[in-house]
C-alpha cells in the first residue's frame, strides 16, 4: 500500500504559505483552517462566527479565491497559499475598500468586516462593473448584524465607481 | 462547535480512493468540497471514523466533450461550472442554476459531484440532473457503470451509489438549438435552500412543446419528475393559451409540511413556478 493510503490520526505536519510567508506546523487532523489561523498562528483577524459556513466572518483566500475557512481542514491546505485580512491589509490590496468603509461608516462592531472586505475584493476583481443589485447578491453570504448593509453597499459601490472612472476618465 | 476526531486519508488517484473505500467501507465518508460535510462535522451531526479526502485527485476535475455528451468531472468546482463556456453552450440549464447555490465563497469550493452524492432534497443540482436526464458515472472495484439521474436519487440523502463506489463524473446529453430550459425557485433570501424549486427542459423542434421534463425539488425526499403533468401540458399546449390546468400536480407531488410551508402551499407554489416557466417559453 502506498504512503498516501495510510490513515492519519491525531496530528500531522503541514507546510503552507500564509500571507507570503512559509509556515510549517503540527496540527490536529480535525482542526479547521479558521482555528489554525487564529489559535496556531495568532492571526485573529479571521473571525469565527457560526462555524458552519453561513455567516461569512471566516472568509479567507485559498490559492487566490475566497472560501470559508471554517469549512476547510487545516490539513487540506498543505502546500497551498492562504491569504488573510492581515496580509491583504498590510500589502495595500484592500486600501481603497478600507478607505471607503471608513468614509461611509461601512462597519460598526467590525466583526463581519474582514470577511466582507475579502468578499468585496473578489467581487470587484471578477465583476468590475457590478451594480448595487449584483453587490447585494455577491454579499448575500456575509452577515452583518449592525449596519443594515446599506452603508456597506454604498462603500463597495463607490470603489466600483472610482475604478470605472480610472479606466474610462 | 468543533469537529469530532477522525482519521484522514488523502489518496492521489481514483484507484487509491477505491482501495480506501474497499478497506474502510461504511466507516468512511468521502470528503469532496466539504461545504455540507464540514458543517455537519462541526455541528457533530456526523461522526465518520475516516475521511477520504478526494480534493487532490486531479483526474476527477475538468469539463470536456465526449462524443455528443458533456462530461463533467465529479470534483469540478461549482464556480468553474458557473463561468464555463462549454457548460453555457451545451448545458445552459446548469449555468442558470449555479448562481442560486449558496454564495460565491461556497461555490469556489463546493463541487458538482459532492452536491449530487449528498442528495439533499432541497438542493438544485440533483433536480437539474433529473431534468437534463444526466448519467452519473460510478467507479467501483468491478469497473465503471452509468446510472440515470432518475434512478440515482433514491430517497432522503440516499443514492444508488454503493459503499465501495466513487462518483467520478457526470455526463449530460448535449443541448441542441431546439431545446429550451427553465429554472425557478422560491427562497427567503438569495442563496438559501429553496422552499420549492423547478428545473425544466423541453424540445421545440416540431415547433410545438414536446419532451417536457419537470423536475421539482424540496417537494419530497428526492427530486420529483412530474411525468403526467408534463404530458398533460404538452397535449394542451396549443389549445390553452390562458392558464393551463396543473391539477395533475396535486397527485404527483406529496411534499411534507415544515416551518417554511405546508404541503398544500408547496404544491401551490410548484404550480406558480411551473406557470412562470411556461409563460417565459410562450413569450
Amino acid at each position: 500500500m502506498s504512503d498516501s493510503l495510510a490513515v492519519l490520526m491525531g496530528e500531522s505536519e503541514i507546510s503552507l504559505t500564509v500571507n507570503g510567508e512559509s509556515v510549517s506546523e503540527r496540527v490536529p487532523v480535525r482542526r479547521n483552517l479558521a482555528d489554525f489561523l487564529r489559535l496556531d498562528l495568532g492571526l485573529t483577524g479571521t473571525h469565527v462566527g457560526c462555524e458552519h459556513g453561513v455567516c461569512g466572518a471566516c472568509t479567507i483566500r485559498l490559492d487566490g479565491r475566497i472560501v470559508r475557512s471554517c469549512l476547510i481542514l487545516a490539513i487540506q491546505t498543505d502546500g497551498k497559499r492562504v491569504d488573510t485580512i492581515e496580509g491583504l491589509s498590510d500589502d495595500g490590496h484592500l486600501e481603497d475598500l478600507q478607505a471607503a468603509f471608513h468614509a461611509r461608516n461601512g462597519l460598526q462592531c467590525g466583526f463581519c468586516t474582514p470577511g466582507i472586505l475579502l468578499t468585496a475584493a473578489e467581487l470587484i476583481e471578477t465583476h468590475p462593473d457590478a451594480n448595487r443589485e449584483q453587490i447585494r447578491v455577491f454579499l448575500s453570504g456575509n452577515y452583518c448584524r449592525c449596519t443594515g448593509y446599506h452603508a456597506i453597499v454604498d462603500a463597495i459601490e463607490s470603489v466600483v465607481r472610482s475604478g470605472q472612472e480610472k479606466r474610462e476618465p | 462547535m468543533k469537529a469530532p476526531a477522525f482519521g484522514y486519508i488523502q489518496p492521489k488517484t481514483v484507484d487509491d480512493a477505491l482501495e480506501c473505500l474497499q478497506q474502510h467501507g461504511s466507516d468512511a465518508t468521502v470528503l469532496a468540497g466539504g461545504q455540507s460535510l464540514m458543517a455537519s462535522l462541526n455541528m457533530r451531526l456526523s461522526n465518520p471514523a475516516v475521511l477520504i479526502d478526494i480534493n487532490d485527485i486531479d483526474e476527477l476535475s475538468g469539463i470536456n466533450m465526449v462524443e455528443n455528451r458533456l462530461r463533467i468531472g465529479a470534483m469540478t468546482r461549482q464556480a468553474e461550472l458557473e463561468h464555463s463556456t462549454l457548460v453555457s453552450q451545451h448545458a445552459p440549464l446548469i449555468t442558470m442554476v449555479i448562481p442560486h447555490i449558496a454564495h460565491p465563497a461556497i461555490r469556489n469550493r463546493g463541487t458538482i459531484g459532492g452536491s449530487i452524492v449528498f442528495a439533499d432534497p432541497a438542493a438544485e443540482l440533483p433536480a437539474c440532473m433529473v431534468a437534463l436526464n444526466g448519467q452519473m458515472v460510478a467507479q467501483g472495484p468491478d469497473g465503471e457503470r452509468r446510472i440515470t439521474a432518475t434512478e440515482f436519487f433514491q430517497d432522503l440523502f440516499e443514492t444508488a451509489l454503493a459503499d465501495n463506489e466513487l462518483l467520478t463524473a457526470i455526463e449530460i446529453p448535449v443541448a441542441d438549438e431546439n431545446q429550451r430550459f427553465g429554472f425557478r425557485e422560491l427562497t427567503r433570501r438569495h442563496g438559501d435552500y429553496a422552499i420549492v424549486g423547478l428545473c425544466a427542459s423541453s424540445d421545440w423542434s416540431s415547433d410545438d412543446l414536446t419532451e417536457l421534463r419537470l423536475a421539482y425539488f424540496n417537494v419530497g425526499p428526492r427530486p420529483i419528475l412530474a411525468e403526467q403533468t408534463a404530458s398533460d401540458i404538452c397535449r394542451n399546449w396549443r389549445q390553452e393559451q390562458n392558464g393551463m390546468s396543473l391539477d395533475r400536480l396535486d397527485g404527483e407531488l406529496d411534499p411534507p409540511d415544515d416551518l417554511n410551508a405546508t404541503s398544500a402551499m408547496r404544491v401551490h407554489l410548484a404550480k406558480v413556478l411551473t406557470r412562470r416557466v411556461l409563460k417565459e417559453w410562450r413569450s
